[in-house]
């Protein structure tokens, strides 16, 4: 069932230049969220924005009836919810899509730029089910890996920055844990990222999800604008995604 | 409580408020979040004889006040509509009318005698105005003689109500709208997308996929009123008005310009309830302006 509802903006986060985090509250209990839904958000107060924004959700907390939103500042839409204040209504329409299946004894996690956001509640997930998944975040700075220390108590985190300032230097790809026996891969990131990450894992017959971000207008499969391409032709990411299994999307991937 | 009920040749409307083609889904996509019953009617997304992928991503961009799409008519084709949709989607308690898509004359007529074997669809509406495809579509629809030869066509096969869909590119949309009505549509609706495009500047390169898409939303509604008004002077059939309607007043622009009935498109993206807030706006407006039956007030300008 998806909802159409008010939230209150109980805590805003500013995480460096390009990222913020809001927290809003639900005015009564939250429905089951699954890690890898999203919400699509309404803004307001720019008239060059109408649509929606489709935004991960990042952590869920059922006893407060919270859930948090990571954003990056990327264009028009971003940079006016950058101006919500806490005490800020804002309204969403959620839970969206299908997240992931929760798969694998020692799972690895690889998330980049604004796809780290839905592994934060994917290891939680993951760690409710006593299991501890390894947390591999990328990005081109270590500004540009807006939240670490969240991860920490749920999973094993490393991290690898194109120029060397955190951890390993260089891709996710090339680093040195990155090759390690997982048994199951969830990724979520820029698209080179998660095609890199995809097409090691089918090669390898590593069982893996990708999490997609192609631009939407209605989030609810009505529009058919999100489409990809997967073994079954054009698929919306919003309604049968955001999560696809890997296996699904070797012509996206290249690999057919 | 006002009249809020309309006529579109034999169709009933409780009220005057449809949703339009390509922006509704099958209707399910809304059940969630509104009671589909409270509607005049719903026209689900475009049908072609065969399934069909649509363009390729991207084909979609957000401009001021609208987007653009260019979708290109991605439908099951009308075998599953009919095996699999329909009865999913026949108890819903509405009009539910199907929108009729093609490339040749053969297959906008096979749709349309297949729809019309099934019982609760009261209505079709011809789309031969989807800016989107390489065949067809736009193409019939931008010619008076072409128009009127697959309305004529069609209305052979097809004995239910007859809606054909109209397109803004042209010079005189009263002339398509003439020439269909003498070929046998029983209405007319419009306006289908406006053909536009964007550009990315900073990668230099076009939005969409197809360069060029159908542009919607509120950016488009002066035009569509316009356009609705010509040809509701100029014809006997009745007139359904579309384009960039969000609210119970833009509704009303199109009532008073002459239109029957409405379709809400672009604005179920925004907010999915926005059909039945324009239902109750419709009310709303009739008791404070003292309107005891919606017809009243259709076509004053």
């Amino acid at each position: 069932m998806k909802h159409i509802t008010d939230f209150t903006i109980v805590c805003r986060k500013q995480l460096g230049d390009h990222y913020f985090a809001l927290t809003l509250r639900h005015p009564s209990q939250l429905p089951p969220i699954a890690a890898g839904q999203f919400v699509e958000v309404e803004v307001k107060g720019n008239r060059d924005v109408m649509l929606r924004r489709p935004i991960s959700i990042h952590d869920v907390d059922p006893e407060e009836n919270t859930l948090t939103l990571l954003i990056q500042i990327v264009g028009k839409g971003t940079r006016q919810l950058a101006q919500l204040q806490e005490g800020d209504r804002l309204n969403l329409i959620y839970p969206l899509g299908h997240g992931f299946a929760i798969e694998g004894q020692r799972p690895l996690l690889v998330g980049g730029g604004a796809g780290i956001a839905p592994l934060l509640h994917l290891a939680k997930c993951y760690h409710a089910k006593g299991i501890r998944p390894t947390i591999l975040l990328g990005g081109r700075t270590k500004e540009l890996i807006p939240v670490r220390e969240a991860f920490e108590p749920y999973g094993q985190l490393l991290i690898a920055t194109e120029d060397g300032s955190l951890g390993e230097k260089g891709m996710v790809t090339q680093h040195s844990q990155f090759a390690a026996p997982y048994d199951h891969i969830c990724t979520c990131g820029p698209t080179p990222m998660m095609k890199a990450v995809g097409r090691y894992a089918v090669e390898n017959g590593i069982g893996c999800e990708v999490s997609l971000e192609n631009m939407m207008a209605c989030g609810i499969g009505a529009c058919l604008c999100c489409v990809t391409d997967t073994d079954e032709g054009h698929k919306c990411v919003c309604k049968e995604g955001p999560v696809f299994d890997a296996l699904r999307l070797k012509k996206w991937m290249g690999l057919e | 409580m006002a009249k809020l009920e309309t006529k579109i040749h034999n169709i009933t409307l409780k009220n005057p408020v449809m949703t339009a083609s390509g922006t509704f889904g099958y209707g399910e996509e809304f059940a969630d979040f509104i009671d589909l019953s409270r509607l005049g009617g719903i026209i689900v997304k475009g049908t072609t004889g065969e399934r069909r992928q649509g363009n390729p991503y991207p084909r979609m961009a957000e401009t001021p006040m609208g987007m653009l799409n260019a979708v290109g008519l991605q439908n099951v084709g009308v075998g599953t509509f009919c095996k699999e949709v329909y009865p999913r989607i026949k108890g819903i308690q509405t009009n539910i009318l199907v929108n009729v898509s093609g490339s040749s004359i053969e297959e906008y007529c096979s749709v349309a005698e297949q729809i019309d074997e099934l019982e609760n669809i009261p209505g079709i509406e011809l789309n031969i105005s989807c800016p989107n495809v390489k065949k067809g579509g736009m193409g019939f629809g931008t010619n008076p003689d072409m128009a009127a030869q697959v309305v004529e066509a069609v209305r052979r096969v097809y004995h239910k109500t007859l809606i054909v869909k109209l397109t803004p590119n042209v010079t005189s949309v009263v002339e398509i709208a003439k020439a269909v009505e003498g070929a046998g549509a029983d209405s007319v609706s419009l306006i289908n997308t406006l053909l536009g495009m964007a550009i990315d500047v900073e990668r230099q390169q076009p939005y969409l996929s197809t360069i060029t898409g159908g542009l919607s939303g509120p950016c488009v509604k002066p035009v569509a009123v316009r356009m609705v008004w010509q040809v509701a002077h100029a014809v006997q059939i009745p007139v359904v008005g579309l384009g960039g309607i969000a609210s119970a007043a833009d509704a009303l622009e199109f009532l008073m310009a002459g239109a029957k009935a409405v379709e809400v498109g672009t604005a179920n993206f925004v907010d999915p309830t926005v059909t039945v807030k324009i239902v109750e706006g419709l009310e709303d407006y009739c008791l404070r302006h003292k309107v005891e039956d919606i017809n009243d007030i259709i076509g004053i300008i």
